[in-house]
């Protein structure tokens, strides 16, 4: 090894962490200075609603089989009109780690993680989200998609052949192509 | 064997077979939708799609549809080859293009074929732009929900509801891409194994409405081996669980018995377990006790107070460990059977012809195998539906004979049917009213329970001079005997099938000798029995419940235990009432309440079949175990629990010393130790686990409760654990939950665990036959006299019902808007003799009690004059066929 080139490494090293001292820091004063997180950062989750203002959650159960630590459970029900939503989802955050697998694993956008990580509690219990304390008022990062235009189910307000690339219900009694 | 070389291997393959199966036996991922194991190829999906090559030296080969073409010897083929991926890709792709964007809201979702075979195919990305084709649903009853959008035509539906469970009210209506598969007008699907077309339909056309009533994903569904305990086939099942209530019943294959369907009663009525009508509490004199302990307390005092005065009465519903218990706790002198005081002689008789007689007793598959069937008196698809099941498709032995001389593979089955035209096995049906299998039935006869017995008897004789010849027949009757005797000599593999159904014991007799008389290799005797356990509390021999009620009316009945019973249902009412009131202490140990739990001074709460372990014989003799699916809360214990808990009575501590001590007591229940392995088994040092690998939520199920976990309940009495941790592979099949393979969601995945395509359980079928056939029977000798119309008086014959003839099943919510109102069955002769027409009201004056009550009437043609039909169990109505003969008269 030429002895040269370990040295000039030495120094290089010692140039550039002197550079840095005259950098911007990327860190900040928490909690005197609130850091900017930006609009897909991965902390408290929340349940959103679709455009129309109904909740999204049809209650399919992905985002609970997708939770590397179990920490989602939830119920299906269904109203008369046969839509289906969650008779309770609960988020125990006291397991979560926001690693973000709930929201990919969502058919419908329901499931969004937010921008926010404050939530330190004295009792583990406070940590145990129910659906009342996880459901916004808004569509979360994504505003347009509604997932009963889409499906193929007949619910309230949208009848069988009403969703988006579907055609009127055929006549059995008919052998017309 | 031939041998195939598939992608440059060779595989030695079951002779006969097509190549998709032959694949699949090896254990090769190969996807399908329409062809099913159990029902033959049509090749019409083109899913299944293979290269087939010429010979050793062709490269190119062709596209065949490996479901319609033979494994011939030295056969080459290629699943793997670029240009049949593609083909598949692209057959999938088209299949998709109309199906709805509906996975998250579909209950099919995650034990989806369609989602499965997608995967496989590789096709993620639709292409097509279209407007996707839609249908309206229809209402099917409370058992099936609708939603044809997701089909995709593979007519597999229609193929098992018509084809194969001879149902006629499903159809395909429309043509070309709008076919539609339904009713022709919305309504209840009338067959009896509808509730298969949830397993049948590849995707979620056809899904349990009971089940999506309290939806679970099959993932997050704790599961346990089971066996069904709505009638004595001991069908296989696999119930669900989750949030600590029973979600569903799905098939759990046995390679014997159940295979791939089970019955509606079977699939739908596990709401009892859920039921309001559960006892969860120990209760004292009609108050909650304060522990179970305390109630323990009493019950040992009880015992300890009148030694000698106490009696046990058991029951067909319940285990044979609870059933021992009992036996145990109180000496063999003092245990009751608990059969209905009129089947009691009749399911004795059963047992003891199947211990003594050397008629074999066929498996469900050797019923499916048999070229004659002779039906004496029973209404199978009533009382054992899945047996019926079996029975339709033994009528189909003629058209394979057809196909065979025609050199038609089986498994071709447009083909074989098309050949066979309606050329069918013969099959008899003697019975006192129309029955659900005369469809397929060369000849049916209706007759009066002794005049089928005569028939029977009569028939033995022909076969065989030995038996004994029935004097004074009739005409009509000799010719009716030499058809039936005629066939069954003819048959290769014969099979009578009869039981307590009608009520007589002559019948049962008769059906003895009938298959008796029939050459020694070919004897064979299905005798069906009405309970889950009947032939295993037969085996106990317990004493008559007429007894108990004599002994009580003389007082020296202090204490009376009734096991899993309700004795309403077994005897007359003035007679339990009056028993009731003798006795000074009723103690009642059962699951769910009713009238006898209510007059009860101390109530113990058991398990159902979801909460507890125990063994069942179903009708064959066949001993199985059923294992919790749930752990038990409040003071839910087994019965044999509650009764050897008390200090210094018996040293069990888990079910397996209680059926240790059965089988060294009982020497004839020896090897139903063998039933299933016990609780100290282990896969390389592990339980097995109930619960999927993928269950969710595991640290929020209870965290509304507590944020911390607790621990998972310890089940110290079986060899699995509830827990998803656990041996996944080598699982013997009496311990495997259910079935799932990777890639393999659905229950189709049971090919994963088959010896070959349709056959057993790799590892052996679960359970263990009690009963070998060993010795000779002697005939029976006592033929009764023909039976004559009285100007005043009608017979009662039972008429039974798959809905609401079983007590448990019934409070079943979806099993009970089935249920049929009380009635009485009358010959429209008969009725207008009466002057009385159908839905109008008759009284009935029950003889000899001289009990007074209204019943509407239900014409049926096909009674015999002088015979009134009484559905037995229905609401008000007796439990067991106790009413034998009444005078009706019009409301006066």
């Amino acid at each position: 090894m030429n002895i040269a080139a370990v040295i000039t490494s030495q120094f290089r090293s010692l140039w550039t962490v002197l550079q840095h001292t005259f950098t911007k820091a990327d860190t900040v004063e928490y909690p005197e200075e609130m850091p900017a997180l930006f609009p897909r950062y991965r902390g408290r989750i929340v349940l959103t609603r679709d455009p129309d203002g109904v909740e999204r959650c049809v209650a399919c159960n992905l985002c609970a089989v997708a939770c590397p630590v179990d920490c989602i459970a939830l119920q299906k029900a269904e109203d008369e009109h046969g839509r289906w939503y969650p008779e309770f989802f609960r988020i125990n955050f006291s397991r979560c780690i926001m690693c973000g697998f709930c929201e990919e694993a969502c058919p419908t956008y329901s499931i969004q993680l937010t921008p926010d990580f404050e939530m330190c509690e004295y009792d583990r219990q406070n940590m145990v989200y129910e659906k009342e304390d996880l459901l916004i008022d808004g569509t979360g990062k994504y505003h347009d998609y509604n997932f009963y235009r889409v499906s193929g189910k007949s619910i309230g307000g949208k009848d069988k052949g009403e969703a988006e690339n579907e055609g009127e219900p055929i006549d059995i009694k008919s052998l017309l192509p | 064997m031939p041998t195939i070389e598939i992608d440059g291997r060779s595989y030695e393959v079951e002779a006969g077979a097509n190549l998709l199966s032959a694949c699949l036996s090896q254990g090769l991922d190969l996807p399908y939708f329409c062809w099913h194991p159990c029902m033959g190829s049509v090749g019409s999906c083109r899913q299944c799609a293979v290269i087939q090559y010429r010979d050793a030296h062709d490269v190119q080969g062709r596209i065949v549809m490996s479901c319609m073409t033979p494994a011939a010897d030295g056969a080459r083929i290629s699943i793997e080859a670029p240009e049949v991926k593609a083909f598949r890709a692209e057959i999938l792709e088209l299949l998709m293009t109309n199906h709805p964007h509906d996975c998250p809201v579909c209950e099919e979702g995650g034990e989806c074929h369609l989602q499965d075979m997608t995967v496989m195919t590789g096709h993620t990305f639709r292409q097509y732009r279209g407007k996707k084709r839609t249908h309206r649903n229809q209402y099917l009853g409370p058992f099936i929900h609708h939603e044809m959008n997701r089909c995709i035509a593979c007519y597999r539906c229609v193929r098992f509801y018509r084809d194969y469970a001879g149902g006629d009210d499903l159809g395909v209506f429309a043509s070309h891409n709008h076919v539609y598969f339904g009713r022709h007008e919305d309504g209840v699907l009338e067959n009896e194994f509808s509730g298969n077309l949830v397993e049948v339909c590849p995707t979620g056309v056809f899904t349990d409405k009971t089940l999506s009533e309290h939806y679970t994903r099959k993932w997050d569904l704790q599961a346990a081996p089971s066996v069904c305990v709505h009638c004595a086939v001991g069908c296989n099942i696999s119930p669900g669980e989750r949030y600590g209530k029973l979600r569903r019943v799905i098939n759990r294959y046995h390679g014997e018995v159940n295979r791939y369907f089970l019955c509606d009663r079977g699939r739908f009525g596990y709401g009892f377990v859920n039921s309001d009508r559960r006892l969860r509490k120990a209760m004292i004199e009609k108050q909650p006790a304060v522990s179970g302990e305390a109630a323990q307390q009493r019950l040992s005092f009880l015992l300890a107070q009148q030694r000698g005065k106490v009696i046990g009465i058991g029951s067909p519903r319940a285990s044979l460990e609870a059933n021992f218990a009992l036996r145990e706790r109180l000496g063999a002198d003092y245990f009751y059977a608990g059969f209905g005081v009129d089947e009691h002689p009749l399911i004795t008789a059963i047992a003891e012809i199947m211990q003594s007689s050397c008629a074999r007793i066929p498996t469900l598959r050797e019923i499916e195998q048999s070229d004659a069937i002779f039906i004496l008196g029973e209404d199978v698809t009533n009382t054992a539906p899945v047996m019926a099941l079996a029975v339709r498709q033994a009528v189909r032995n003629a058209s394979f004979e057809i196909a065979d001389r025609l050199h038609i593979p089986r498994w071709q089955d447009e083909a074989v049917r098309e050949a066979a035209q309606q050329e069918k096995s013969p099959l008899f049906i003697a019975s006192c009213d129309r029955t659900r299998l005369d469809d397929v039935a060369t000849a049916t006869f209706r007759k009066a329970p002794d005049d089928l017995a005569r028939l029977g008897f009569a028939v033995a004789h022909l076969i065989d001079p030995e038996a004994p010849a029935v004097t004074d027949l009739s005409e009509q009757e000799r010719s009716e005997a030499e058809v039936i005797a005629g066939a069954l000599k003819r048959a290769k593999r014969p099979l009578i099938v009869s039981g307590s159904g009608c009520g007589s014991l002559a019948v049962i007799q008769a059906a003895a000798n009938v298959a008796l008389a029939l050459p020694e290799k070919a004897k064979a005797l299905s005798l069906v029995v009405p309970e889950c356990n009947s032939i295993g509390l037969a085996m106990m021999q317990g004493r008559l419940l007429n007894e108990a009620f004599q002994l009580a009316s003389t007082g020296a009945v202090a204490t009376v235990i009734v096991l899993e019973n309700d004795l309403y249902r077994r005897a007359e009412r003035v007679v339990v009432d009056r028993f009731l009131a003798e006795v000074e202490h009723v103690v009642v140990i059962d699951h769910i309440g009713h009238e006898t739990a209510e007059q009860a001074e101390l109530v113990l709460s058991a398990g159902t079949f979801a909460e507890t372990e125990g063994t069942l014989v179903n009708y064959e003799g066949r001993a199985q175990r059923f294992f919790p699916v749930l752990a038990p809360a409040d003071d839910i214990r087994s019965a044999w629990q509650w009764l050897s808990d008390a200090p210094g009575q018996t040293d069990w501590r888990h079910v397996d010393d209680v059926i240790s001590a059965l089988a060294q007591r009982l020497p004839r229940f020896q090897s139903c130790r063998d039933a299933a392995p016990f609780a100290s088994f282990r896969i390389t040092g592990m339980k097995i686990p109930r619960q999927p690998p993928r269950y969710s939520g595991r640290t929020a199920m209870r965290a509304n409760i507590t944020v911390s976990e607790p621990k998972a309940p310890d089940d110290s009495d079986s060899a699995l654990a509830f827990s998803m941790e656990g041996a996944e592979s080598a699982r013997p099949p009496a311990l495997n939950p259910g079935f799932w393979a990777p890639g393999w969601n659905s229950n189709q995945s049971v090919i994963k665990f088959q010896d070959e395509i349709n056959g057993h359980l790799r590892g052996d079928d679960p359970g263990v036959r009690l009963i070998r056939e060993a010795g000779r029977a002697s005939w029976f000798r006592e033929i009764p006299d023909a039976w004559r119309v009285l100007s005043d008086q009608w017979l009662l014959a039972p008429i039974r019902h798959i809905f609401g003839s079983e007590p448990l099943s019934a409070l079943s919510a979806p099993l009970a808007e089935r249920i049929p109102e009380p009635y009485l069955a009358l010959n429209p002769d008969d009725a207008s003799r009466l002057e009385v027409g159908e839905g109008e009201s008759v009284e009935l004056e029950l003889l000899p009690q001289m009990e007074r009550r209204v019943l509407t009437v239900r014409l049926s043609a096909e009674l015999p004059a002088g015979v009134a039909g009484i559905p037995v169990g229905l609401p008000g109505l007796p439990g067991t066929a106790f009413w034998k003969a009444a005078k009706l008269g019009t409301i006066s």
